[in-house]
């Protein structure tokens, strides 16, 4: 009897030990499982919002890069926009970032990324690759300027101003405006037509303050933010805090429609494209949303692309086009090996073609193949980047990630009226 | 029984494993967070001492107010509600459906097993202006009200938080005071009805009396609940419109992960954990005096 108990006490020990070291060693192992080294996978994460890159990579995969695809498998993987900064800080913060992923919603935090050795060098491995004439040098200039170095891929190359509706302009007889005063008509008369006159995602944010950054750069000049950031001017002063308070009038005016706090990017899109709202502040990117024919209701051909107007006695004019790369994507520089290098490579070399002929993207990649009949609107876009001289940023590009989330979660309710030009200002330049 | 409870390794054996996993999960990341108070900076730029600084910033910081102040309304509101209504289930279950609440309380519990981001889901298309109305703004249009928008003010926004956590959670407590209740001895009631007690009063002095113990767990279990909520607001509102429905949880969340703060959101996150033991410790105290004895 003893011994039988005594046995099983022994083995009840052993099992409990076994149980406990696969525990560890699960616990343990979780972590294991990123790109920090040796990748098997060429895994990429990129933001939800953006399905044009994951489409474009497998068209290369199948395609151009299937080759490098067989050595090294495309994996995808999406994150919400607005949960973006948080996922790659955890993931950097464990060695876990994947091959290729979508830069911070906040350029800081890939300078952040850059600066602790997480980021590509891509000045470096471009020219290793004799692949650097593959991009754009405008696009590298922008990218130099906005992360401090080459540290992005410019998988987009966008301006950004408003789409209106052609129909509906002319069905109540409003003109394209040309200033400030003239947009505030056009949106009344929409607004008595029953129309929304814009069309915002107040659940993103970004939409209602790159109007503010817009109105900003008109009054002030291309250099206003530079100075806020550089700490000369604060968004307090009195001519910024009016940039705000136009945005709050807009909003105050029910310019945005009902709910424009729980509006997402998509809603904000089809009001514009099924023909309920006239006018959509929005970047280039969205072309590939009017390309696609089930959503766009209302036809390419009734769009058109005005500037954001100048507004009277300011210092900045509807020339300067806000242009961005959008939200790049960059490359682990810890996972970066032959075989990434090679993907690398096939990318910077077909992407440009690609994206555009299969969804009228113009991106910072020269066009190595040539791609026929560009659908008008592109070729609008196109022309319009190669006749602007000079470029402004947007809002929150100069700002840290906290600023950047502050402005961007608060701008619903200051078009909401629950939040002062004041205090959205003074909240934002207080995370500045 | 009293043998093997009594044989230290067979203690050992029965508790290590539980312990050596509530260690690896729960002691050493809270100590770890603990001295993450006194440093600022994160996984990927490093870690600086920065002494008592991050408490120093608490104390000035409005945003930390503002979700304190949120975190202690939410609490009080939601215990009371979940608490309240879950007694009333309760009462419901004992005195007047009897033996056949069985397909009641199951019903009424049911929402406590739904996935929390389902029932937020279904709370924003409920209660959603844009694209389109929802049940309840279609409902209101019935009588002739204009279509509100529930998510647009921090005042609505917390009435919505506060109708689907209670309606989440009173079956839940109406189950667990239900146990206290058919405690209760019949006998003590039986009594008390014939020396003419009734509805009311017979809950006035018999029954909250004797379901005293088992109401004050309740609260106790519920508060410290709704001081750490995270998910369903993160859900429903993700702390919006603004930051006006950001508890304590999220603003260290975002502080912590969103802003690489590691040092300022355990700090936050210290805060809170000394709000949940001022609270629990309040409680206990108070429970000590015998209500009964007025």
């Amino acid at each position: 009897m003893t011994i039988t108990t005594t046995r099983s006490r022994r083995l009840l020990a052993a099992a409990a030990g076994a149980g406990i070291t696969a525990l560890v060693l699960t616990g343990c192992g979780g972590g294991g499982g990123g790109a920090s080294s040796t990748p098997k996978e060429f895994s990429v994460l990129t933001n939800a919002e953006n399905t044009e890159i994951p489409d474009v990579l497998s068209t290369l995969s199948d395609d151009q890069c299937s080759a490098e695809n067989k050595t090294l498998p495309l994996d995808l993987e999406t994150v919400p926009q607005t949960n973006l900064d948080q996922r790659l800080q955890l993931l950097a913060g464990q060695n876990a970032l994947p091959v290729m992923f979508s830069a911070g919603n906040a350029p800081a935090l890939t300078k952040t990324l850059a600066d602790s050795g997480n980021v590509l060098d891509f000045e470096k491995a471009l020219t290793d690759l004799d692949a650097i004439d593959n991009i754009e040098p405008a696009a590298i200039s922008t990218i130099e300027s906005l992360y401090g170095g080459f540290n992005a891929l410019p998988f987009e190359y966008n301006i950004e101003g408003i789409w209106y509706n052609k129909l509906l302009f002319a069905d109540n007889g409003v003109t394209v405006p040309e200033t400030w005063d003239e947009l505030v008509t056009a949106a009344e008369t929409f607004n008595a037509a029953g129309l929304t006159a814009f069309s915002a995602s107040g659940d993103q944010g970004w939409p209602i303050t790159r109007l503010i950054g817009n109105y900003i750069f008109r009054t002030l000049g291309p250099d206003a933010l530079q100075k806020v950031a550089d700490g000369d001017a604060k968004l307090t002063d009195p001519e910024y805090v009016e940039a705000a308070q136009a945005i709050a009038d807009l909003g105050a005016a029910g310019f945005f429609g009902k709910g424009v706090g729980s509006i997402d990017a998509d809603t904000a899109a089809n009001q514009f494209m099924n023909g309920s709202a006239a006018m959509y502040y929005m970047g280039s990117w969205t072309l590939s949303d009017f390309a696609d024919a089930e959503r766009n209701q209302i036809g390419e051909e009734n769009i058109g692309f005005m500037p954001f107007p100048s507004v009277e006695g300011g210092k900045g004019d509807s020339s300067q086009l806000a242009a961005n790369v959008g939200l790049p994507a960059t490359f682990n520089a810890k996972s970066y090996d032959d075989n990434v290098g090679a993907w690398l490579d096939c990318i910077s070399e077909n992407y440009g073609s690609t994206a555009l002929s299969e969804k009228q993207r113009v991106s910072g990649f020269k066009l190595n193949t040539p791609v026929a009949d560009i659908p008008p609107l592109t070729a609008e876009v196109q022309e319009r980047i190669g006749a602007t001289d000079e470029t402004v940023l947007w809002f929150e590009a100069l700002f840290t990630t906290k600023a950047t989330t502050t402005s961007q979660t608060n701008a619903a309710q200051l078009v909401t009226g629950d939040l002062s030009a004041e205090e959205f200002m003074s909240l934002v330049q207080n995370d500045l | 029984m009293k043998q093997v409870l009594g044989d230290r390794k067979s203690i050992l054996i029965l508790i290590g494993p539980a312990l050596l996993v509530y260690t690896l999960v729960m002691l050493v990341p809270v100590v770890w967070s603990l001295g993450y108070t006194l440093f600022e900076g994160n996984a990927i730029v490093g870690f600086t001492f920065v002494g008592l600084d991050n408490f120093a910033r608490m104390l000035t910081d409005a945003r930390v107010h503002e979700a304190l102040w949120f975190t202690i309304r939410y609490a009080v509101v939601i215990t009371v509600g979940q608490v309240f209504f879950g007694y009333l289930l309760s009462l419901l279950y004992v005195f007047v459906l009897k033996k056949s609440s069985g397909i009641i309380r199951t019903l009424a519990f049911f929402p406590v097993v739904l996935p929390t981001v389902a029932v937020a889901l279904m709370f924003q298309k409920m209660f959603e202006i844009a694209p389109q109305n929802g049940l309840v703004n279609e409902f209101l249009n019935l009588f002739g009200v204009e279509s509100v928008d529930w998510f647009g003010s921090s005042g609505s926004a917390f009435l919505v938080i506060a109708i689907m956590d209670i309606w989440r959670s009173m079956g839940f407590y109406g189950v667990l005071l239900y146990a206290g209740l058919v405690d209760i001895p019949e006998d003590v009631l039986e009594s008390a009805r014939i020396d003419g007690a009734s509805g009311w009063r017979l809950v006035q002095h018999i029954v909250l009396p004797l379901s005293l113990p088992v109401l004050l767990s309740s609260i106790i279990f519920s508060i410290n609940g709704t001081l750490k909520v995270f998910d369903s607001i993160l859900a429903l509102t993700n702390g919006g419109p603004g930051t006006s429905t950001s508890p304590l949880t999220i603003y260290m969340f975002q502080t912590s992960f969103t802003y690489g703060e590691y040092g300022y959101g355990s700090s936050i996150a210290f805060l809170l954990t000394l709000l949940c033991l001022v609270v629990t410790l309040f409680i206990f105290r108070s429970s000590r005096r015998d209500l009964t004895k007025g």
